[in-house]
């Protein structure tokens, strides 16, 4: 019984940050902006969140600052997409390598320690809800997260509301799906992709911001370890709709929670293998993915020109 | 009363002059058709009414009151509203959700979609549209797309209708329908402008015409008073002649025969489901039906460009199902596809290249592995010539060309390698008048040579003046065979998916009741 509901808990917390960049990655992608650079983003979101909860000693600075920092790579993604039409699968590898390369040398000239390895900073306590968290199974399932968890899950029907009920969604999906119609009927396409670009910027820097200061409280070198990666893989598997999105960040969350549990269960099985896990799962799930119909934007990845 | 004119309109892009002089009237609540062949320049001037283009020189008034139409928002602020060729429509967006792009100023940030939904339906009960507004629009037929688009412009209060090309994607009950509503708009005060180049939609459905001819204005007449072959010369500046020029001829013996063909399309599922007909020597076999029923699909099977499932192609009794499409141009196919930009064509390459590929390895074009330049400039020159291919230059690059001219190329090539069967896929797509009556006497030309053609168009009238059989195909199948001479509402019928036998038996039905009573 503990072990299930701890289980399910990790699963959880591996699947929030997973969830909140592939919701800011889905509403990028649907106004037909392919951004591939999110772990890259991810991992400045993570760096900036740490050095100000640091030098504050206060996590919510921390977590803003981690949103504008993802704010930041994604507008200079947007710039090279949109303004100087560069091809976006290029522009999103500058990015990964660009958010690896200086969080890695920043974070060795400001915080490496030597004697301790790493330098830590207060983190997003968890929240007991009272009452309900105490409830068996369900308690420590659901209710004993910390506050980004379920502003995390929130999330969902916030972007499902917005993609699907209001005219800012109805113009995100024009544009992503025919730009030169939008732009006959008066919509400004360039200003539209722009704003998707900043808004999914804002939630790939809190999910890395999540990594450094909610899920642990420290940053390490290339933390995010492909997540940004998996996160493109959730959209795919969730089909661009918010609830399928979270469905797959569940799916790869459980797929990381069982190689933990695996890890420590002592079972005679090579480490390595079970590591692989969560990376198995990814191709075998885009897989089954990709055999089924889908709503993805048509005029992704093409640069708009106003004839 | 006039609701548009303009007057002295002069557009230039660059040098090149595309209006010259314009006058144009409209009347509230006529229909008036445009009408001239490509690049006349009916486009530019209703893109100058819409604000899309500025003009040079003239004026323009909406409703006595000269206007300055800088940008398509002062258009519509004058109640001007245009539906373009190409659907402005998102696919993955509901109907309601479509009409109301772009209206936050009405419909707010959050969509109340229920309120929404209803004005969407009271406007098509105004007009009889009958559109689901919830629906996907990529749910839905083309014609239904052509009514979002009209409830669109409607939606922006638009009383100046212009639709362009509005039939291009529509079948015949389709087009009766859509008339229809355009009629009703007419009678309720809207004044419409429809551009198109079918004469006989012009005769049927419109009040007044308005001829357009390179860039200027050649007249306006009332339908009443003219006739088909008087505005076909006044578009093109001469007589013309589309109508039926098949002697009668006795056909051979089979070229192409299809037993039983399966193929799948690009998604894996049955395109072509289980089809057999043969075409025999001298005789032009028709396929009709509207696109995307596996008509393409068919074609590209017969070429060798798409795997078959199952069952049988035949050239001259040989079967070539699992053949290379080189083993095919061997056995003596020509084939003018689809596209003549990106399957008919190497736009990058000199006209005098394209004329000879399918034949670049052989005798007199190459010797061995060395090609004979001399050779192929000599072909290039005659075909040039020949085909009277403008401009007459062998070394001009294919994609320069015209869209009519670059028909011609492919043409030239194919009729030249002298096959046996030719297969025509759709030949006179987006060509002008002058350059269809052209392309059509060659297929003409190859009948009477002896040739077994298959046509596959979806252009009922080239279907029907060229035709010696019909084969109508709906999903895959085929509904029936029937002679040049069958009724358009039969056709019709037919490519919405109704059997001939099903015709026959149901019209038998009609006539023993009758009897009986």
């Amino acid at each position: 019984m503990d072990q299930l509901s701890s289980f399910l808990a990790a699963t959880i917390r591996m699947a929030i940050p997973l969830l909140i960049a592939a919701l800011g990655l889905l509403v990028s992608e649907r106004s037909g902006l392919m951004n591939i650079g999110v772990e890259g983003t991810m991992l400045s979101g993570a760096f900036a969140a740490f050095s100000v909860a640091y030098y504050t000693n206060n996590y919510w600075l921390g977590m803003l600052a981690g949103m504008l920092a993802g704010c930041f790579m994604t507008l200079v993604f947007a710039v090279a997409a949109i303004k100087f039409r560069a091809p976006q699968v290029v522009i999103g590898c500058a990015i990964n390598m660009l958010g690896s390369g200086f969080t890695a040398v920043l974070f060795r000239k400001m915080f490496f320690d030597a004697q301790t390895g790493g330098t830590q900073v207060k983190s997003f306590p968890s929240l007991q809800i009272p009452g309900l968290s105490s409830v068996p199974l369900l308690g420590e399932t659901f209710f004993s997260h910390n506050i980004i968890v379920y502003i995390g899950i929130l999330m969902v029907p916030a972007i499902w509301f917005l993609m699907n009920r209001t005219s800012i969604g109805t113009r995100i999906i024009a544009v992503g799906e025919h730009p030169k119609a939008a732009d006959s009927l008066g919509i400004n396409v360039f200003v539209t992709r722009y704003a998707a670009a900043l808004f999914s910027g804002l939630l790939m820097g809190m999910a890395g911001a999540y990594l450094a200061i909610a899920q642990s409280n420290t940053f390490q070198v290339d933390m995010t370890g492909g997540k940004g990666y998996i996160a493109m893989a959730v959209v795919v598997l969730g089909k661009w709709r918010a609830l399928g999105v979270l469905a797959g960040a569940l799916i790869f969350g459980g797929a990381n929670a069982l190689q933990m549990t695996l890890q420590n269960a002592g079972l005679n099985i090579p480490n390595n293998l079970i590591l692989m896990v969560p990376y198995i799962v990814t191709v075998l799930a885009v897989l089954a993915a990709c055999k089924q119909k889908a709503i993805d934007a048509s005029a992704k990845g093409v640069p708009y020109e106003k004839a | 009363m006039n609701v548009v004119e303009m007057h002295g309109i002069y557009k230039y892009f660059g040098s090149f002059c595309a209006n010259k002089n314009i006058e144009f009237t409209l009347k509230q609540g006529e229909v008036h058709a445009l009408l001239g062949e490509n690049g006349a320049g009916k486009s530019t001037l209703m893109n100058i009414l819409y604000g899309l283009y500025g003009h040079d020189e003239g004026h323009i008034l909406i409703n006595g009151e000269e206007v300055h139409m800088s940008s398509p928002s002062v258009a519509i602020q004058h109640g001007i509203g245009m539906v373009h060729q190409h659907f402005m429509l998102i696919p993955q967006l509901t109907v309601t959700q479509n009409i109301f792009l772009g209206m936050d100023k009405e419909t707010g940030i959050v969509l109340h979609l229920k309120e929404l939904e209803k004005r969407v339906k009271e406007l098509n009960d105004r007009f009889g549209f009958n559109v689901e507004p919830q629906s996907l629009i990529w749910q839905i037929p083309v014609g239904v797309q052509q009514k979002v688009e009209i409830l669109k412009v409607l939606m922006r209060n638009a009383k100046i209708l212009i639709l362009d090309e509005p039939t291009a994607v529509l079948t015949p009950h389709e087009v009766e329908e859509l008339f229809t509503s355009i009629r009703m708009l007419a009678d309720s005060g809207y004044s419409i402008i429809l551009i198109t180049h079918k004469m006989s939609e012009v005769m049927t459905y419109t009040d007044r015409v308005t001829v357009m001819r390179l860039g200027e204005v050649i007249g306006t007449v009332d339908v009443k008073d003219t006739t088909e072959q008087e505005l076909a010369h006044m578009m093109v500046g001469r007589d013309v002649h589309l109508e039926r020029q098949l002697q009668p001829q006795e056909p051979g013996k089979p070229l192409l025969e299809l037993s039983d063909l399966h193929v799948n399309n690009d998604k894996g599922l049955p395109a072509v489901d289980g089809i057999s007909f043969s075409v025999h020597a001298g005789e032009i076999v028709g396929i009709a039906g509207v696109d995307g029923n596996g008509q393409l699909e068919l074609g590209e099977a017969i070429v060798g460009g798409r795997k078959i499932e199952s069952g049988d192609v035949r050239l001259e009794g040989g079967s070539v199902s699992k053949s290379s499409i080189r083993r095919h141009l061997d056995m003596g196919l020509a084939h003018i596809p689809d596209d003549r930009l990106t399957k008919g064509l190497v736009l990058q390459f000199p006209i005098k290249q394209n004329l000879i590929m399918g034949s670049q390895r052989k005798e007199p074009f190459a010797h061995g592995l060395m090609s004979d330049n001399k050779a192929i400039s000599k072909h290039g020159e005659k075909l040039v010539h020949d085909f009277d291919i403008r401009p007459h230059d062998p070394e001009y690059l294919a994609g320069g060309l015209s869209g009519g001219n670059q028909q011609k190329v492919i043409l030239a090539r194919e009729v030249s390698r002298d096959p046996k069967v030719m297969l025509a896929i759709q030949p006179t797509r987006g060509l002008d008048i002058g350059a269809i009556e052209f392309v059509r006497s060659k297929l003409v030309e190859e009948r009477s040579k002896g040739k077994a053609v298959l046509l596959i168009s979806t252009d009922l009238d080239e279907i029907r003046s060229l035709s010696d059989r019909i084969l109508v195909m709906h999903g895959g199948q085929v509904m029936g065979e029937v002679g040049p001479d069958v009724a358009v509402d039969d056709l019709g019928l037919m490519m919405a998916g109704k059997r001939l036998d099903d015709m026959k038996a149901e019209a038998a039905g009609t006539v023993e009741g009758g009897a009986e009573g």
